[in-house]
């Protein structure tokens, strides 16, 4: 892309303070902060810790935060495939409007989307009156859960995907099927290893978000203890028992396991402009 | 001078080729329906949920619930929190995207993953970290209480929430964007002798405008709606900690859907907005530039 020269010593002012300010902000905003959590857990003997943490109704609510997120995110992972599809690569009515509907849930609050799914799926509900005489219940119930975090995931999927289809040259496949491959074999063998980083980025980013969300759950959850509880409520619950340092725990499993989410993520993205970088 | 290098490229589009390697009508037609039948349920149904629950007791019920005092009350604060929060992360976003982008120092990879942070935190969280700080048990709460001033269950812990889970929106578009635009015009300027001020405001502000404008909209709208958080240090009181989504909460709990799905429809509508204007800015910067600048999606 850009050959400019990367020198030393650059021309332009406001180093010192552009920084400066970016670290202070960073510190005191963010750093800082969640620091506390680390540090008052500290402050907790291990096993006092370990007794938090591996609690029956702490171990339930965290099966189902991770369990819920992971099914939501697979969801999200196949249909947001077929959706990012179906944006670049047909034209059909309406698409242009479907395509800004997709980042929906970025731009609507949660706890909006909360009480919406409760209604539509609830037994009374849109859907939910067609679902709850076959015997399959959504609101309240962990499936509820599934449902409120594939719909806060839903854009991740499609907006990481659907830039590296759009760039994808057309003239690998054509290759490929003037080479006698089978479009289901052009799909499987050229076009999937080449968008695998980006969908894997998506279903990542999905499961990491739907790991903590709160706001759309707890309406359409139900919020039964060792059931229905997801994680975030739990600490919630704690605080509002002004256990702060059973919340603080939990917090802190969550906030481990988020890193190790992230570092996982940059290693991936790592490899793929690493792969990229030599394919080209 | 004019610092925008609009090429005639708007118009150009490359020619639809009939691809020998294409799938069949009833595949295609099929992925398509799959699509939209997926999208439907799980967006737009509900979405159309919630005007219709709005509606259901009838016009003057809708507008009697959003002109109720505590509604009317957490409309006023939503907006406010929201013109501190976003500001702030404005002002981050473009000291950082300078820092970043322009210049070279050690640990730069580091600090972007830090920037980033927060939108791997858990809302809940990002509340609970400043009940410990500012909290009656926390670090610093026995002296705030000593000195009457309140942060936690008042708008400084609000804003401070608000303003932790908007962090990165600004400066995660600003950063791509001007690392892809490079420093050479600055750098042009600068030797030409206009002070680094006049170079931000000339040279840098009118290339980075709909970025930043990109990054501000994902901002507010987030800002707007944030719940989880904001829950954790609101004290839910009403009249006066409760934004506009812990009210949605309160009315749905006490049974008052029809209110409560009114003030959500209010969200619902700037959520629409949203996706309007951000539409309009992708738009913008597609026929403004020649290469696209690549307005990638938010985490």
């Amino acid at each position: 892309m850009s050959f400019a020269l990367r020198t030393r010593h650059s021309v332009l002012p406001g180093f010192g303070l552009a920084l400066g300010f970016t670290v202070l902000y960073l510190s005191l905003i963010v750093l800082i902060p969640l620091s506390a959590a680390f540090i008052r857990t500290a402050g907790m003997s291990w096993e006092a810790f370990w007794r938090t943490v591996t609690a029956p109704r702490v171990l339930a609510s965290f099966e189902l935060s991770f369990g819920a997120a992971f099914i939501a995110a697979l969801i999200n992972a196949f249909f947001g495939l077929i959706v990012a599809w179906v944006l670049v690569r047909y034209r059909f009515a309406g698409k242009k409007l479907i395509d800004a509907l997709v980042d929906l849930p970025f731009a609507l609050p949660t706890a909006v989307a909360g009480i919406a799914l409760t209604a539509v799926y609830s037994s009374k509900g849109w859907i939910g009156q067609y679902l709850e005489p076959n015997g399959v219940k959504v609101a309240f119930t962990p499936l509820g859960v599934v449902v409120a975090l594939t719909f806060i995931g839903l854009p991740f999927v499609v907006r990481t995907v659907q830039p590296v289809l759009a760039d994808l040259g057309r003239e690998l496949e054509e290759a490929a099927s003037v080479l006698g491959a089978t479009r289901r074999q052009t799909f499987v063998r050229v076009i999937l290893p080449a968008i695998l980083p980006a969908l894997i980025t998506g279903f990542a980013l999905a499961f990491a978000r739907g790991v903590g969300e709160y706001g759309s759950v707890i309406f359409i959850a139900g919020n039964m203890p060792m059931k229905s509880e997801i994680a975030p409520l739990l600490i919630v619950t704690k605080l509002e028992q002004y256990d702060y340092a059973g919340a603080t725990a939990i917090a802190v499993v969550m906030l481990v396991a988020s890193f190790l989410l992230l570092f996982a993520l940059n290693l991936l993205q790592w490899w793929a402009r690493r792969r990229g970088g030599q394919d080209s | 001078m004019s610092a925008t290098f609009a090429l005639p490229m708007a118009e150009y589009r490359f020619p639809v080729r009939r691809r020998a390697s294409g799938e069949s009508a009833l595949v295609k037609w099929s992925l398509i329906g799959t699509a939209l039948a997926f999208l439907a349920l799980f967006l737009f149904v509900p979405l159309a949920a919630v005007f219709h629950e709005a509606l259901c007791k009838g016009l003057d019920a809708y507008i009697a619930a959003l002109a109720e005092p505590d509604a009317l009350a957490s409309i006023k604060l939503t907006f406010f929190v929201a013109a501190l929060a976003v500001p702030a992360n404005l002002v981050f976003g473009v000291a950082a995207a300078w820092a970043i982008a322009r210049f070279e120092f050690r640990g730069k990879s580091l600090l972007l993953t830090l920037i980033d942070l927060p939108f791997s935190v858990s809302p809940v969280i990002s509340g609970l970290i400043y009940v410990l700080i500012f909290g009656a048990q926390g670090w610093i709460g026995p002296w705030l209480q000593s000195h009457d001033i309140k942060i936690i269950f008042a708008l400084p812990g609000i804003a401070l929430a608000t303003v932790f889970v908007t962090f990165p929106f600004v400066a995660r578009e600003l950063i791509p964007l001007m690392q892809e635009q490079g420093s050479e015009e600055e750098e042009a300027a600068i030797v030409l002798g206009a002070s680094g001020w006049q170079t931000f405001r000339r040279v840098t502000l009118p290339n980075i405008k709909w970025g930043l404008l990109y990054g501000v909209i994902l901002c507010n709208a987030r800002a707007l709606g944030e719940f989880g958080a904001v829950s954790v240090v609101s004290g839910h009181i009403r009249g006066q900690t409760n934004t506009m989504p812990l009210h949605v909460e309160i009315l749905y709990n006490e049974y008052q859907f029809a209110a409560s799905f009114a003030v959500a429809s209010v969200l619902a509508l700037l959520a629409l907005v949203t996706l309007a204007l951000k539409s309009y800015v992708e738009w913008r910067v597609r026929h403004e530039t020649s290469d696209p600048v690549t307005v990638g999606p938010q985490e």
